[in-house]
């Protein structure tokens, strides 16, 4: 079954939202995408102060099955993005909502944040997927 | 809903996620692929591959009849239960399938064929077995088949199954086999490790799975086995060979039998043609030296040389790097570098030889 955290905003392309109350925000793949593309043996991430448009690739997942794009769920400033996953890709796997985040963005513009799917609509999109 | 092997309920029990494999519901992991990679070449694993197609062909003419059959020379099967990994051949020379036969007796052999070719390989080898006559040509439906692999393979199984199959099957060279009670036992596998293959009746298949588990030995899905068998340098139809190659277009010139010259196989005049004047294409080993992962069907650029299409590529747990099979024109040389595009990014390959591990070791 898929785990789909109520506190978190989410995409239409599988990644997960996390608003840090300082302006902020955290990105990673939600356990649904990480799942479907199986063990995880790269992460290519953008470099702080890379400025990334809402909807484009901005990072690539490379699991033994198959590559997979990562998107900026808004638009905005890289501040930070996950190093350890260079040298530990799997823990996207072990732990996506956790350690396995993937970078902190300064987003340009609150409105596109508050426009991001809520846990209930991304349910509702991995559901109708399945069929 | 796919065909079922009768561990289906096995798998599911354990976990498993399972995916279409040429129509059957199969294991792909049960968690994670490459922790399975590892615990096969650290200690063990099993793998069920009832999906595969066990047939048994009967009759006094049996040896002639593979003579016909098979590009490799049945001829090189002198003792009971001894084995041969070959290749059968369209009229053109392409590959219908790659298959292990076993000699069982004078009247009797045993194939092992893939299991999504099953329906081409029936009809071909029944047609070719009704213009020869006198064959009965038997499927095993009523076997399962489990390999188990590995270093602590051999010790696990007979821990498992009872020491009373450590002296029959322990004498075993590789590529043998031997009949103990109800359990064909055989030293060949798709991994590069130590291990057996062991046919039995489907009905005894569950409870065996759940002995060997019991015994220490996890369950390993089809992905897992797909790095394992690249990394030993073993090829897969349809990626790696198919009805549009020949074997000596694809890595396989060892097991095709030139010799003697007087031997008829099916195929045999474009082999002879292709060897005669020199085989265009070869099939090499890729090894990527950056990061990033080769994928199937990549194009590969072979500086003055031409190009090439990636067959079979993925990640090497064990190397901790991607590797690839690809076939590429026969001037290309082991040490070349060529370039593959990688999602848009030129990446830098070397070709080397294969196998790329052999016994849970490096060969590169």
């Amino acid at each position: 079954m898929s785990n789909i955290p109520k506190d978190l905003k989410y995409t239409k392309s599988h990644e997960w939202v996390k608003l840090n109350g300082d302006g902020t925000v955290t990105v990673g793949i939600t356990h649904h995408a990480q799942d479907l593309m199986g063990d995880m043996v790269f992460v290519d991430l953008p470099q702080a102060g890379t400025k990334v448009t809402s909807g484009k690739e901005c990072g690539v997942v490379e699991s033994v099955k198959a590559a997979s794009d990562v998107y900026a769920p808004v638009s905005g400033e890289i501040v930070e993005a996950n190093a350890a996953l260079a040298d530990s890709p799997e823990t996207v796997n072990k732990d996506p909502y956790g350690a396995g985040w993937m970078f902190r963005l300064k987003p340009a513009n609150k409105a596109e944040v508050d426009a991001l799917l809520d846990a209930k609509a991304y349910e509702a999109l991995v559901a109708s997927e399945k069929h | 809903m796919g065909l079922r092997t009768p561990l289906y309920e096995n798998h599911l029990k354990m976990g498993a996620k399972i995916v279409d494999f040429g129509g059957w519901d199969m294991p792909l992991h049960y968690g994670s692929q490459i922790e399975e990679h590892h615990k096969v070449r650290k200690d063990c694993g099993m793998f069920d591959v009832s999906h595969m197609n066990v047939v048994d062909v009967k009759g006094a003419k049996v040896r002639d009849f593979f003579r016909l059959l098979l590009a490799n020379n049945v001829d090189k099967l002198k003792t009971q239960g001894k084995a041969l990994y070959s290749c059968m051949l369209t009229a053109k020379g392409g590959v219908i399938d790659d298959l292990i036969v076993y000699y069982m007796d004078d009247q009797w052999f045993r194939v092992v064929m893939n299991a999504a070719t099953r329906d081409k390989d029936m009809a071909w080898v029944n047609s070719a077995a009704k213009e020869f006559g006198g064959l009965t040509v038997t499927p095993r439906n009523d076997m399962a088949m489990i390999a188990v692999q590995g270093p602590n393979a051999k010790e696990k199984v007979y821990q498992a199954l009872g020491e009373a199959l450590r002296a029959p099957a322990g004498a075993l060279k590789p590529f043998h086999a031997v009949t103990v009670g109800e359990l064909f036992i055989a030293t060949t596998g798709y991994t590069g490790e130590d291990g057996f293959e062991i046919i039995l009746p489907a009905k005894a298949a569950p409870f065996t799975w759940q002995m060997l588990n019991e015994a220490g030995v996890p369950p390993i899905g089809l992905g897992a086995r797909d790095t394992l068998r690249l990394e030993a340098g073993m090829n897969l139809y349809g990626s790696d060979m198919d009805e549009t190659t020949t074997p000596l277009e694809s890595g396989l010139a060892w097991t095709v039998a030139l010799e003697p010259a007087e031997r008829k196989f099916i195929g045999r005049e474009v082999l002879d043609k292709q060897k005669a004047q020199g085989v265009p294409r070869q099939l090499v080993g890729l090894l990527l030296e950056g990061k990033g992962v080769l994928r199937n069907h990549q194009k590969v650029m072979c500086n003055g040389a031409g190009e090439g299409e990636i067959t079979s590529g993925s990640f090497s747990p064990t190397l901790e790097q991607s590797i690839a099979f690809a076939r590429v024109p026969a001037s290309v040389k082991i040490g070349d570098r060529c370039t593959v595009d990688l999602r848009g990014k030129p990446a830098t390959v070397r070709v080397v030889k294969y196998p790329f591990v052999r016994n849970g070791k490096s060969c590169i």
